[in-house]
């Protein structure tokens, strides 16, 4: 029996690519390719941690770009966002499938690969959506708007150029709880940001040791606003909580109890 | 100026402008400039949605909600006795950017009762406008009102600083007009209608010759609708709809189920049901005739003056054209794909790029997302399965209406138990 291999590499874009150039330069008999943070060892494979390279993720990314449509090489890269367990193995055969194929196989829709790299990257562009409309900033005393978040899937790379044009003149902060880093925009650039948060920090509290003191009186006019739009006899919770799902709720100044 | 007050305000005039249903902030290209607030390009976006399920994109307030006018199906009407109020032009200033700066909204929908007279109410509309793109350099989303009646000139400048304009017809009919809102006239609404029509069309034109022509209502016009106040029929409804998307290039018809507020004899009576599925039907006709390739003909006429209640628009159609049917999915133009039950123009995508791969079977129907409990009736695929009982269309809609769950079912019911 062949010895087959598990490929772990460090969770970013690059070091899945840097997998797949390996695959096809060593000519490696894949079991899978697991982000190292969450891989488990399996019986039927051996492990083999993949050291990511630029230069080398680079050249899979060209050549791939050659055979899609700049959308396609969005969608695929939208789908690895969705941190979804066995999706670099989705995309390896998508990959796979592009290089073989003379034409693009992006729109092969009765493809179960191709239709599920597109149904992901579908979600992952409806959280980024979600995001773009469900971040809520609050001024805080050194005068950078902060808001918090926690989205089902990575979706802070694809944000950063919406709320980058849309809040030139202000400063902002959007941090990933769940991921545990942010974008901080200096009225200049947009860098990545980790922060040691206090252990009695709760991200749904505006405290006023933190923020602004005209915050709470923005926050209280939002919420009376929001009430004052419903119309009682067309009162309808269930389209409601479909198109604000709960789990977005305690970041929604509208929705906490007063 | 006290919070309390302010507060108070908001309360009153948001509340006022809750009845008109168009919150859509897309459709405009204006981009930020010189690193200043807000960017109001590419689609729109909804921040949060009522309890009511309708979405919540812009600040949607009035002006003010005194009026000089009766109108029997308004909040704001002379007669009626409640709290009036009014904003200062800089408090909505305010307040907008404010919101905006926190990600609330997309930007401003700015409405108002008529004080005075037309042109009062429209210059204090526009003048909230300029201030907000020439002194806070704001590029978000703004929606104003054009005020029945109001001159050319006032329209001209509000076009310069609002991505969209609108004028609510209100009430389908004229003679529904004449008892309803016997002061308002149908050429007041017309009036600002056409100029801001020919102004967009002078603006493309003059665009293409001189690129830096100031923009012009780049979101375009809307307008919109109350239904179930004046006893009109849904054909009524959507030609007068199809007459002004044809004539005046509207963006969009909102359709408002009348939600009763007094106790006028003229009008359904407060407690009377909101008509929400009949506004449903009517949302999915003005879609099967902009995105789905129908004629109003085909979906309203002499023979059907009204939408069945309990079978969407399409479905209804193809009942009534079973010689059309059934379809060859692997080999249908893209128009006759739109016109299946069940299809939606997303899955009709789908098919026509991936059958070029190869034929499509009932799975890969089904993967693709569309909805077979209604599509098998119509149609047929790279199978040898397919629907051989020569089926009435009563039998039909028996089969779909017995296999499928609605969040109308209550509103169903009574046709329901006719099947089963």
């Amino acid at each position: 029996m062949t010895t087959r291999f598990t490929l772990n590499y460090d969770g970013t874009f690059d070091g899945f690519l840097t997998c797949v150039f390996e695959v096809y330069e060593k000519k490696i008999k894949i079991f899978n390719i697991q982000n190292i943070a969450v891989a488990q060892d399996s019986l039927f494979a051996q492990s083999y941690a993949v050291q990511t390279e630029e230069v080398k993720a680079n050249r899979v990314w060209s050549s791939l770009k050659k055979r899609l449509t700049p959308q396609a090489c969005h969608q695929l890269y939208c789908a690895f966002l969705s941190e979804r367990t066995g999706i670099e193995d989705v995309m390896l055969r998508y990959i796979q499938k592009s290089l073989k194929s003379k034409r693009s196989i992006a729109t092969d829709f009765s493809d179960d690969d191709v239709l599920k790299v597109a149904q992901l990257a579908k979600m992952v562009n409806r959280e980024k959506h979600r995001m773009e409309a469900f971040i809520r900033f609050r001024l805080t005393k050194n005068g950078v708007y902060f808001a918090n978040c926690d989205p089902d899937f990575n979706v802070l790379p694809l944000i950063r150029k919406h709320f980058l044009k849309r809040y030139a003149d202000q400063q902002w902060i959007i941090y990933d709880l769940k991921r545990d880093y942010g974008l901080y925009y200096n009225l200049h650039k947009v860098d990545i940001v980790n922060f040691q948060f206090d252990k009695n920090f709760d991200p749904t509290k505006a405290s006023s040791d933190m923020f602004d003191e005209d915050e709470l009186v923005f926050q209280t006019l939002w919420r009376d606003y929001f009430k004052s739009t419903n119309i009682k006899s067309r009162k309808n919770m269930r389209l409601h909580i479909q198109h604000v799902p709960k789990r977005y709720w305690k970041y929604l100044s509208e929705k906490l109890p007063e | 100026m006290s919070f309390d007050r302010l507060k108070e305000k908001l309360n009153i005039l948001a509340d006022a402008a809750k009845y008109d249903v168009s919150c859509s902030s897309s459709g405009s290209n204006r981009t930020n400039k010189n690193k200043g607030l807000g960017n109001a390009s590419a689609s729109g976006i909804c921040h949060t949605y009522t309890e009511d399920g309708r979405c919540v994109s812009l600040l949607k307030i009035l002006l003010t909600n005194h009026c000089i006018f009766d109108c029997a199906y308004c909040v704001t009407r002379k007669s009626n006795d409640i709290k009036r109020a009014a904003f200062k032009v800089q408090e909505v200033v305010d307040l907008t950017i404010n919101f905006y700066r926190r990600n609330y909204i997309e930007g401003l929908f700015l409405s108002s009762g008529i004080f005075k007279n037309a042109d009062y109410t429209m210059e204090r509309l526009v003048a909230v406008a300029k201030k907000l793109r020439l002194e806070e350099n704001f590029n978000g989303y703004i929606h104003l009102k054009s005020i029945p009646g109001a001159s050319d000139e006032l329209m001209r400048e509000a076009g310069l600083y609002a991505d969209r304009l609108s004028v609510n017809i209100e009430i389908p009919t004229t003679s529904g007009l004449k008892l309803l809102a016997p002061d308002k006239k149908r050429e007041d609404f017309i009036k600002p209608m056409v100029k801001v029509k020919n102004e967009i069309i002078q603006y493309k034109a003059e665009k293409k010759l001189i690129k830096s022509t100031p923009k012009y209502a780049p979101a375009g016009q809307s307008t919109q609708m109350i239904i179930g106040a004046s006893g009109e029929t849904d054909k009524d409804i959507m030609y007068a709809s199809n007459y002004f998307y044809k004539n005046f290039n509207l963006k969009r018809v909102y359709y408002s189920g009348y939600v009763p507020i007094s106790y006028d004899s003229r009008l359904p009576q407060i407690g009377a049901e909101v008509p929400m599925l009949r506004e449903n039907r009517l949302y999915q006709t003005d879609w099967l005739l902009r995105f789905y390739g129908f004629d109003i003909t085909e979906i309203l006429n002499e023979h059907h003056m009204n939408l069945d209640l309990d079978i969407d628009p399409k479905l209804s159609w193809a009942l009534r054209n079973m010689n059309e049917f059934p379809v060859d999915i692997n080999k249908a133009d893209g128009r006759m794909l739109a016109r299946i039950p069940g299809l939606g123009m997303r899955s009709v995508y789908k098919i026509l790029k991936a059958r070029k791969f190869r034929a499509l079977n009932w799975d890969h129907l089904k993967k693709i997302g569309v909805a077979l409990n209604r599509a098998q009736y119509f149609i047929t695929c790279d199978s040898k399965d397919f629907e051989t009982r020569d089926l009435t269309p009563e039998r039909i809609k028996g089969y779909i209406l017995q296999n499928s769950k609605t969040k109308f079912n209550s509103a169903r019911q009574a046709q329901l138990s006719l099947f089963s």
